[in-house]
C-alpha cells in the first residue's frame, strides 16, 4: 500500500534542529547522522516512507520552512 | 511531484529563499514564517510595512518580501507610529525582542499602547539577550542562569521579570492583547489565527494589537532545540501564562 503522504526536505535549508523529528506523530523522520549538508549540519530526511500520513506537523513546526508536504488526493 | 498526490504545505511565497541567520530551532524563524503565511493568505504583501528592531531579528527585512524600516534600538514603536499616521491605510507591524521592547524601548512601547496607535506589535520574549551572548534581560526568570547572572537571577537585587502582556492589557488604547507560544504544531496554528485576528482589528482601526510570543533560545539557554521546548513548557509558561489578556471585539461577537 502506498503511503498516505510524503515530504520533501530541503537539504541545504535544513539546520538539523530536530523539531520535526520530535513532533512527527508516526516517527517517520530522522536526522541523517552519517552525512551533513554544506553547513556541516545533520539534516532531516524521510526515513520511513511507508508510514508518512501527510499531516504537515513537521512543516508547520519547521522554523526554516524547509519542508514541503504532499498528501494523497481523495478524488483519485 | 508524484502522481495522485496534492500539495498540502509549502514555504510561503513572501518569505524569501535566503537562508535565515537564526540558530537551529529558534522560534524567530517560525514567527517570520507564520507572519508571512498570514500576509500571503490575506493577500496584503503590497500593503504591509514592518519595522525591525535591534537584536537577533535586526535582519528581519532580509527575509520578508514586504516593505521594511529598521529602527534604532527600542524605538520601533515610535517609528511605526510615524509610518501608520502618515500611511493609515497600510498594515504596519513592529517585530521586537525582549531587549528591544521590554528594556530600552519600554517607554515607547507603553506610550504608543496608551495612545492607542493603530498598529501591531509582535513581541518575542525569550527571557535572554540572545544576540549579545546570553545576558540577563528584564524578562529573565527568577533563578535562571545567564552569563550576567551566573548564580541565577536574584529578584531582591535586580527585580522581578516583566510581564509585558499583562502590563499593556491594562491600557485603554490596546484593542487586543494575547500571549502565544510556538512550541507545538497546534500552538503554531493557533498563533497564526491570532496574527490574522490582529491584522483584522488593525484594518478596523480599533487600536493597538499586542501579541507576545513566548520564545526559546537554545544557544543562550545552552541546551538543544528539543530541550528548549521542555524549558518553555515547564518554566516559561508558568510565569508567562498563555491566553487572551484583552479583546475589545469579544463582546460584539
Amino acid at each position: 500500500m502506498a503511503a498516505k503522504g510524503f515530504v520533501e526536505i530541503s537539504v541545504e535549508g535544513c539546520k538539523g534542529c530536530g523539531l520535526c523529528v520530535h513532533h512527527c506523530p508516526v516517527k517517520c523522520l530522522s536526522l541523517k547522522m552519517d552525512d551533513t549538508n554544506s553547513f556541516g549540519l545533520h539534516y532531516a530526511y524521510l526515513s520511513n516512507e511507508e508510514t508518512c500520513i501527510g499531516c504537515a506537523n513537521c512543516a508547520v513546526i519547521c522554523p526554516d520552512a524547509a519542508i514541503t508536504v504532499y498528501r494523497k488526493s481523495k478524488a483519485v | 511531484m508524484k502522481d495522485g498526490y496534492e500539495l498540502v504545505y509549502k514555504r510561503p511565497d513572501t518569505l524569501l529563499s535566503k537562508r535565515m541567520h537564526y540558530c537551529p530551532g529558534c522560534f524567530h524563524s517560525t514567527m517570520h514564517k507564520i507572519i508571512m503565511e498570514v500576509v500571503d493568505e490575506m493577500g496584503i504583501a503590497e500593503e504591509t510595512i514592518g519595522v525591525s528592531p535591534v537584536g537577533c531579528s535586526v535582519f528581519a527585512y532580509d527575509y520578508m518580501d514586504i516593505d521594511f524600516q529598521q529602527a534604532a534600538h527600542g524605538r520601533a514603536c515610535a517609528v511605526a507610529t510615524g509610518i501608520k499616521r502618515s500611511l493609515p491605510d497600510k498594515f504596519v507591524f513592529t517585530y521586537q525582542g525582549d531587549g528591544d521592547l521590554a528594556a530600552i524601548g519600554t517607554a515607547e512601547t507603553i506610550h504608543s499602547c496608551n495612545r492607542g496607535e493603530n498598529f501591531t506589535i509582535f513581541f518575542i520574549n525569550n527571557a535572554i539577550y540572545g544576540m549579545t551572548g546570553g545576558q540577563m534581560a528584564p524578562t529573565t526568570l527568577e533563578g535562571q542562569k545567564t552569563s550576567t547572572s551566573p548564580y541565577g537571577r536574584d529578584v531582591k537585587h535586580v527585580g522581578h521579570p516583566l510581564r509585558m502582556a499583562e502590563m499593556v492589557s491594562q491600557l485603554p488604547g490596546v484593542a487586543y492583547c494575547e500571549r502565544l507560544v510556538l512550541n507545538t504544531p497546534a500552538n503554531v496554528r493557533k498563533a497564526k489565527k491570532s496574527i490574522k485576528k490582529a491584522f483584522d482589528i488593525q484594518k478596523q482601526g480599533l487600536g493597538m494589537t499586542f501579541l507576545e510570543v513566548v520564545s526559546n533560545c537554545p544557544s543562550g539557554w545552552k541546551c538543544s532545540p528539543v530541550q528548549s521546548l521542555d524549558f518553555v513548557g515547564e518554566n516559561m509558561l508558568k510565569y508567562y501564562p498563555l491566553g487572551v489578556k484583552k479583546d475589545v471585539t469579544a463582546n460584539s461577537n
